[in-house]
């Protein structure tokens, strides 16, 4: 097989983005998920041990990163729905575009709400 | 400039590079392929639930410590919550990152070393979690020091 193949399946716009992103977040989440499993097994170590590494995630930055770590989740949440919706719902195919833009709302709206809840704990005090 | 076709996969008429049948690999692609489905049906509505109770009711993350799980924790419900979520996040993720390694590492041995790593991270990462779940102890000694909390029995 040629490495650059001549035309390409690839299509682009909402379909092929959305996909792209869809991956993006899913990898980004995955991670994460490795490593939330291990900072939680720190309370079987102990609890100065559980408290101390979860201190790390009260910081600002860190602050910032799980901000953008709920944006990927929520993201993925969305746009898995939709992509079910594309495969068992008989018109989801004819209308996944439209559906990408209900999710990119919907992930807007519940961002927004979010962002306000957790910078104000994050840098507010609480 | 022409725009290459593509050939509908049920044409039949697919470049022999692009086919997918492995007949040796029965039905465990179409199995994968429903649990993504069926488990991101599930996750969605649990994860959401997760993020709930420790991000946004009451203190948001300022109140997780080592006594807000034990007080989860206490419940055989978040218990059960967690295991769950645990095993079908992992699955989940496994099955997902294994996809992207098929479709991008180009050489055997890249595709097998890589899923190697991925399913050994995997096996480690579901054991100690499900260890960590059914062995917590909210009021452990450590080196004969008692820890200290409300809910503990004073020595």
């Amino acid at each position: 097989m040629p490495k650059t193949p001549a035309g390409t399946l690839y299509r682009g716009r909402e379909g092929q983005w959305s996909w792209v992103a869809h991956r993006i977040t899913g990898v980004v989440i995955f991670f994460f998920l490795l490593v939330h499993v291990l900072d939680t097994s720190l309370v079987r170590v102990s609890p100065e041990a559980y408290d101390a590494v979860i201190a790390a995630y009260k910081n600002p930055i860190m602050g910032l990163g799980e901000l953008g770590l709920v944006g990927a989740i929520v993201f993925h949440a969305f746009n898995g729905l939709r992509v079910i919706a594309v495969d068992f719902w008989k018109k989801g195919p004819r209308y996944h575009r439209q559906m990408l833009w209900g999710v990119v709302g919907l992930w807007a709206l519940t961002m927004l709400a979010f962002s306000i809840r957790h910078l104000s704990v994050v840098f507010g005090g609480h | 400039m022409a725009v290459p076709t593509v050939e509908s996969p049920r044409s039949g008429r697919v470049s022999p590079g692009y086919s997918r049948t492995r007949s040796s690999r029965g039905n465990f692609e179409m199995g994968a392929w429903l649990f993504m489905r069926l488990s991101g049906v599930v996750l969605v509505v649990m994860i959401f639930v997760h993020l709930w109770t420790s991000l946004v009711a009451g203190d948001g993350i300022s109140q997780v410590d080592f006594g807000f799980v034990a007080g989860k924790w206490a419940s055989p419900i978040w218990q059960a919550w967690d295991l769950v979520l645990l095993w079908l996040a992992m699955l989940h993720g496994t099955n997902g990152v294994r996809t992207i390694i098929n479709d991008y590492a180009e050489k055997n041995s890249t595709r097998m070393w890589l899923k190697g790593v991925l399913y050994t991270a995997t096996v480690v990462i579901i054991l100690l979690g499900t260890l960590v779940i059914f062995t917590f102890d909210p009021c452990p000694v450590i080196d004969g020091v008692a820890h200290v909390a409300s809910y503990c029995p004073t020595a």
